[in-house]
């Protein structure tokens, strides 16, 4: 009993007071620091998706159009789709003649490449004036007035939508000729400079296609790099020291501003090998080596994490090097190696600067068919949407990153699926 | 894995198409240079590329000699220099056509109060070096740091205008109009501009560095962004941003003159660059039918669907003389060229 009360002095008690206090303060910080990050989550989440969720509907018009003639070696498409709205809305041709600018406006109503471009197929096949019916996107500008983006309140100077242009976009909406589709062309199309067009279908294959090459050529190499540095390389001498210096000389690297690749990659993909601009294979090589030392990197301290006995154990055993390092170590660091290969995939996926140095910050009218057609990438479409003027591009932008958000958690979902697997193959 | 790759390469090299057409150059261009793009490809099922390097860069990789660039667009006449490493390399003959124009609008927020400005005001406001007198040029750093100050009618608000860094097109234009115009208000600068241009040059194009200039950066949604923050905020950008923003930014009015399509076009409106493309004469590809387009009266002519996204066009002569040009020089290739 004695000796119980000389240890709780109440010295003893105030420190026990102390050391309890500052467990509590640290339990706080934590949950302070989880509950900001978690809201600044939220808050990025919140406004992406606000923005742009109704990106993914489009306004479509339903127009019978009385095209007046089509004639001529390079009849003027615009001229005869203005005279022919013209005609639907009941605009006299006095009015055309005195304010210039109606025909401006009506054209801005629909989707006229798309009014035009259909107008000129079909002129090919049968030239001849005649009743058209058109089913075609309305434009940025009906679409994101219909949505709302647009503020009928405002002053008519301030606003991008003339009075003339509400009071046709109310008639369409009122004869039924208006319907909110899902939005399929932001996925189908290649990039379009009318926002009502342009899709991300160029954007997404190249960037799968940059992901693949990219991870073809660094994962192998890479974890490779690691299992030799880890369990081959020489420890000591003038190979150690050598060893050692190659090693400082990757984590280095993994330091390297990203836009260096792409100088890299201009300077010896491009001007030394020739290979064309803004092709996903170049590409594919630059993110490679900004992947390769990640994932050495990561895959080291996967197998760092494992046990010298166990491959101290093989050996004593009589396994080869080979088996002992294959057979055991690898399999038990393949969760690791795996997550630090998906970080590595992420940021590829994620990076823009190199990509500005070899061209792919572009606009391509086709989508790619192969590695070496020209493309973009997912983040170069959404730096050049947001560049954009027209107010339609803020809700694109926004869907565009709700893609790559997609993409990446596609990604990451592959990467946890392949390692639970690992894991549970481990158990049994 | 690796084989597989390998295996992909070589079968992406077998069924390799033709080279798609690829047009470089200047960001302000860029717009109308993709649109016509997308339309010219549509039509013809060519290819094409087009990157936005700036006017500077555009030229550069024109004239390198890569037969793989057709073209680059251009917010400013190309330079003698520039000139000179075409020739250098064996870029012949270079054929420049004029596309239209761009007003380079001075604005601030819709929520300021409107101001009108002169050249000469400007330049006061924003030259890195004043003269000291009318009558004596010797430098000395500008003093002023409100407007108010310049001239009481202004409003007495700091000093502060956002524009494009020196690396863009809109600011050479920017500075070789409006603030040159500016300087000649001072006579003894009008004088060393007869004498020794480039001293003029160099005087007229510096602009302040004591924060009442601001390089903002080539994305002018963050620039409009700032000048909402901001409203007392002058900024400096083209003409079509302008116009898909009036809800949220309004233009100064220069020499009393308010920027719009009609001003621009008429030249009244003083601050004003031509917009070029630049190409090479003996360019097999499909670049002549491009830049054919590109003159169309579906292009750039009035209501042309370059307009409706806020080119000014050019005069209907000058656009037929343009087109004219293509032709002549790509008379022997219009077979391909069409």
């Amino acid at each position: 009993m004695s000796g119980l009360q000389s240890i709780a002095t109440p010295a003893a008690l105030a420190r026990l007071r102390k050391r309890r206090a500052a467990e509590r303060r640290f339990r706080l910080y934590g949950r302070a620091a989880i509950a900001f990050s978690v809201t600044a989550l939220a808050w990025l989440l919140f406004s992406i998706f606000s923005t742009g969720l109704s990106a993914f509907t489009q306004h479509w018009l339903n127009l019978d159009l009385e095209v007046k003639t089509v004639s001529g070696d390079a009849p003027n498409y615009r001229d005869l789709l203005a005279d022919a709205m013209a005609e639907e809305f009941e605009i006299t041709i006095d009015e055309l003649a005195q304010d210039a600018s109606v025909r401006g406006e009506l054209l801005q109503i629909l989707s006229a490449s798309e009014a035009t471009a259909q107008l000129r197929r079909r002129g090919q096949v049968e030239p001849r004036a005649g009743a058209v019916t058109l089913r075609i996107p309305a434009s940025d500008l009906t679409d994101q007035f219909l949505k709302g983006h647009i503020d009928r309140g405002l002053a008519p100077s301030q606003r991008p939508v003339t009075d003339r242009q509400i009071e046709w976009i109310d008639q369409l909406v009122e004869t039924g000729r208006v319907e909110r589709r899902f939005n399929r062309a932001l996925f189908l199309n290649p990039d379009s400079r009318d926002p009502e067009r342009a899709g991300l279908a160029s954007a997404i294959f190249g960037s799968v296609m940059i992901l693949i090459i990219a991870s073809a050529l660094a994962l192998p190499v890479g974890v490779g790099a690691a299992i030799y540095l880890d369990n081959f390389a020489p420890k000591t001498g003038w190979g150690g020291r050598m060893i050692s210096l190659v090693e400082v000389n990757i984590n280095n690297l993994a330091a390297v501003p990203s836009i260096v690749f792409g100088l890299l990659g201009l300077a010896v993909f491009i001007n030394f090998f020739g290979l064309s601009r803004s092709i996903p294979l170049v590409g594919g090589l630059v993110l490679a080596l900004r992947m390769f030392p990640t994932i050495v990197i990561a895959s080291r301290a996967a197998l760092q994490a494992i046990p010298d006995s166990l491959t101290d154990s093989a050996l004593s055993l009589g396994a080869s090097r080979m088996q002992a390092v294959f057979n055991h170590k690898v399999p038990l660091a393949a969760p690791g190696i795996l997550t630090g290969s998906i970080i590595g995939m992420a940021q590829a996926l994620g990076e823009t600067a190199p990509l500005l140095m070899i061209g792919m910050v572009a606009f391509v009218t086709a989508v790619p068919a192969s590695p070496m057609d020209p493309a973009t990438a997912l983040p170069v479409q959404i730096f050049l949407w947001s560049g954009s003027a027209e107010v339609a591009w803020a809700e694109r932008t926004s869907a565009a990153i709700i893609a790559l958000l997609v993409v990446l958690m596609l990604i990451n979902g592959l990467a946890i699926m392949l390692r639970e697997r690992l894991q549970r193959k481990r158990r049994r | 894995m690796m084989i597989a790759t390998l295996a992909m390469l070589l079968l992406a090299c077998a069924n390799e198409g033709p080279e798609p057409v690829r047009v470089v150059g200047s960001s302000t261009v860029f717009p109308f240079a993709a649109k016509t793009a997308e339309t010219y490809s549509e039509r013809t099922g060519i290819r094409m590329v087009v990157e936005q390097t700036g006017s500077g860069g555009g030229h550069k990789l024109f004239c390198s000699g890569d037969r793989s660039i057709n073209a680059t667009t251009s917010s400013r006449p190309q330079k003698p220099s520039e000139a000179a490493l075409c020739a250098s390399n064996g870029v012949k003959p270079v054929v420049e056509i004029r596309l239209g124009f761009d007003g380079i609008v001075l604005a601030r927020s819709v929520a300021a109060a409107p101001m009108a400005i002169d050249e000469a005001t400007l330049y006061r406001a924003l030259a890195r070096e004043l003269p000291t007198s009318d009558t004596d040029c010797t430098a000395m750093p500008n003093p002023y740091t409100t407007w108010s100050q310049i001239s009481p009618d202004l409003p007495n608000n700091r000093i502060e205008a956002y524009g494009p860094p020196p690396t863009s097109g809109t600011r050479d234009a920017f500075v070789e109009t409006a603030m040159e115009t500016g300087a000649r208000h001072y006579p003894c600068l009008a004088e060393v501009e007869r004498d020794t241009p480039n001293l003029f040059r160099a005087r007229a194009h510096e602009l302040r560095e004591d924060g009442h200039w601001i390089d903002a950066g080539e994305n002018d949604n963050a620039l409009v962004q700032t000048l909402i923050n901001t409203p007392t905020a002058l900024g400096v950008f083209g003409f079509s941003f302008l116009e898909q923003n009036t809800d949220k930014v309004a233009a100064v009015s220069i020499d009393g003159i308010f920027p719009s399509r009609r001003t621009i076009r008429s030249g009244d409106y003083p601050v004003v660059r031509d917009l070029y493309l630049y190409l090479r004469g003996d360019d097999e590809t499909g670049i002549a039918g491009y830049a054919l387009e590109l003159a169309s009266d579906e292009a750039s002519g009035l209501g042309g669907y370059l307009e409706a996204i806020g080119l000014i066009p050019l005069p209907e002569g000058e656009r037929d003389l343009m087109r004219r040009r293509i032709l002549a020089t790509f008379e022997q290739n219009e077979g391909q060229a069409r």
